[in-house]
């Protein structure tokens, strides 16, 4: 027994030698012909930087034509599912049918008393009750979901955004449980039955992972706007709240602005214009 | 000593079989979960917990129960206790195996569970309760092992065991206070929010765990020759009244202040369990079942009459049990899920299919139960012998 596995050890020893051995020979060869084995890094001169992004939203400016075009560009670009879709039956056969309360969605409107549930007032002016009140993740100064993940597969950015790998995700929803304003998504099943046509510039999701907004991290690297600010007519703007220059601060001093659930200490970053 | 557990009459081989085809169909139902999905599931955006962590919840107190007797035993030389320790010990092994089980079921990516080991998160609570699940796991398996197989030899524990049943002893209150930690530290949830839930599910705990443990010695008297002792079952139906009324004091309390204190984002959940919530009243029978069921143990066993009668007991501690089980897997999920964060009231119930799971994990956790009970009490015997 001792000596079988003292051989095989040999045996393993021996092949991981000659393969350290080759190892530079090979990256001579490919240097020679080919430059630098390794990739390059390089940083886009056009992307868009901050010390901490946040969101304006100028309820005032929303009409519920908006709200659709702000959740379609949102949805569609980031490949989320719509369950309200029948799935191709040739492609996916035997797709169950969705359960209610399953769905998943990155920004959406929400009555004023449900965005605000601590404002919530019996003699509320009456042009809020049907105004729709856009809502997504506020990116928080002191995010309680990056504080519950037990893996880091949320964290928080330098530059402030609250952003998630899906790849290192566990599906525990614990970050669903810690986050306040019900801004986090489950995929309970595969969601790519439920996209009409998949956007080739952002991954789609596998199903057990969580999800959300994520400030259009991918478009800011491009030099791009998010796609609720291109899509919102000029309700929403993006930029820098550390910046007393940019837009977002002088739209801040200008108008007295709200947040979600202010009194918790997370410290949102998207402001609301009432 | 394992050796033991595959010799057994005729009913114990049924009961196995019985078991493991329980586990068989819990088994095939999660495979399904695992390809589809938790879609199979009851759960939703808004009630994003469910069955598997409700009762995660519940057998991680009925786990930190055995410490009940532990305590009187190694601290207080409570001899009475020295028979069924081991059974405390035995109890908490079963019960931590169905919680990790639990967790795992739980999990959208099962396959990645030990991401939590490659990335270590200390500011995560459950960082800190994958390790003092595990820690007593283990300490209860090493302990219970060990002082057992002494016993059969007749021989000294070796010395080492001793200082493991002092950690174990912090490591029972660590399990369950960090469990009420995963839920008392989210800002959002004003129902788990509340600094007496840490107590409150240690209180329902020492009442929920010693009260199995009643029932089991009373499973073991009829169905083996080794006796618990009725002495012993008494002081742990003592245990199990205090308990359950410092269970019922705490929430209590904790109805007090969310009703005098009136503050919405608190009293919503309590008002949607007690009496339901904008016509969603689902929670309610099962509630007051609970309270009902505690407050009549409580009484039960409070009358040195109805304590002591024989008959009585075991249905006293059941519906101590059950009241509990009510109380901290339905009542904590429901509550704190329900109204969302946005003050939508979205109700939830398990699947046929998530109960079957669930069902599944139970029999495994019986499963190791029976095989080291039948280890302990075939010991037991033979040293009396």
């Amino acid at each position: 027994m001792m000596i079988k596995s003292r051989r095989s050890f040999l045996k393993v020893a021996g092949i991981a030698a000659i393969g350290m051995g080759a190892a530079p020979v090979m990256n001579l060869a490919a240097s020679e012909s080919q430059g630098s084995a390794l990739p390059k890094m390089e940083k886009n001169e056009e992307a868009l930087h901050a010390k901490r992004w946040g969101m304006l939203i100028d309820t005032s400016k929303l009409t519920e034509d908006v709200v659709e075009a702000i959740k379609d560009a949102c949805h569609n670009s980031h490949n989320v599912p719509d369950f309200t879709i029948e799935p191709d039956a040739e492609k996916y056969s035997g797709t169950r049918p969705v359960r209610e309360g399953q769905e998943i969605k990155w920004i959406w409107d929400e009555h004023f008393h449900n965005a605000f549930p601590d404002k919530e007032d019996e003699f509320l002016a009456e042009r809020f009750h049907d105004l729709p009140f856009l809502v997504t993740c506020n990116h928080c100064k002191n995010p309680p979901c990056v504080q519950a993940c037990p893996t880091q597969a949320t964290f928080k950015r330098e530059d402030g955004i609250v952003i998630m790998d899906y790849h290192r995700c566990i599906g525990c929803r614990f970050c669903m449980a810690a986050c306040p304003y019900g801004s986090r998504n489950f995929n309970f099943r595969d969601p790519r039955p439920f996209i009409e046509e998949t956007d080739p510039d952002f991954p789609t999701r596998t199903k057990g992972v969580v999800e959300k907004c994520n400030l259009c991290a991918e478009r800011l690297a491009k030099g791009e706007q998010p796609h609720c600010v291109e899509a919102s007519e000029g309700a929403i703007v993006v930029g820098d709240l550390e910046d007393p220059e940019s837009e977002i601060r002088h739209l801040l001093a200008e108008h007295y602005t709200i947040r979600r659930k202010q009194s918790l200490g997370t410290e949102p970053s998207v402001y609301y214009i009432v | 000593m394992l050796e033991i557990a595959i010799q057994g009459s005729k009913k114990y081989w049924l009961w196995i079989g019985l078991l493991l085809a329980v586990m068989g169909v819990g088994a095939i139902a999660y495979v399904d979960q695992f390809l589809n999905g938790l879609q199979i599931t009851g759960m939703s955006r808004d009630v994003s917990w469910g069955f598997y962590i409700a009762n995660f919840t519940f057998l991680v107190g009925v786990a930190a129960g055995g410490v009940m007797v532990v305590i009187p035993f190694y601290l207080h030389d409570y001899e009475r206790f020295h028979r069924i320790t081991i059974l405390g010990e035995f109890l908490a092994v079963a019960c931590l195996i169905m919680c990790l089980l639990f967790i795992i079921v739980d999990l959208g990516q099962p396959t990645r569970m030990l991401n939590v080991l490659l990335y270590p998160t200390p500011h995560s609570m459950l960082f800190y309760d994958m390790i003092v699940l595990n820690g007593y796991l283990f300490l209860n398996i090493v302990v219970g092992w060990k002082v057992l197989e002494a016993e059969r030899n007749q021989i000294e524990p070796v010395w080492w065991t001793k200082p493991l049943v002092y950690i174990s002893i912090p490591f029972a209150i660590g399990i369950h206070t960090v469990t009420a930690y995963l839920y008392c530290g989210l800002p959002g949830r004003g129902f788990w929010l509340t600094a007496i839930l840490a107590p409150r599910f240690l209180a329902s705990a020492f009442a929920a765990g010693p009260a199995f443990l009643i029932i089991l010695c009373y499973i073991i008297k009829k169905f083996t020759k080794f006796d618990p002792g009725w002495e012993a079952m008494q002081t742990l139906a003592k245990i199990v009244c205090y308990a359950i009324i410092a269970n019922l004091f705490f929430f209590a309390c904790e109805v007090f202040v969310v009703y005098y204190s009136g503050i919405p984002g608190h009293l919503s959940h309590m008002k949607y369990l007690l009496f339901g919530l904008h016509g969603h009243n689902m929670m309610v029978p099962w509630m007051w079942s609970a309270l009902i069921l505690m407050g009549l143990g409580a009484i039960f066993l409070l009358i040195p009459k109805l304590r002591n009668n024989h008959v009585l007991l075991p249905v006293t501690c059941a519906m101590i049990f059950f009241g509990a089980w009510i109380d901290k897997a339905l009542g904590m999920i429901a509550g704190g899920f329900v109204p969302s964060p946005l003050h939508h009231v979205n109700e939830y119930a398990p699947t046929l299919q998530e109960g079957i799971i669930a069902l599944g994990v139970y029999g495994a956790g019986f499963f190791v139960l029976t095989i080291l009970y039948k280890l302990a009490t075939t010991v037991k015997e033979e040293v009396r012998g």
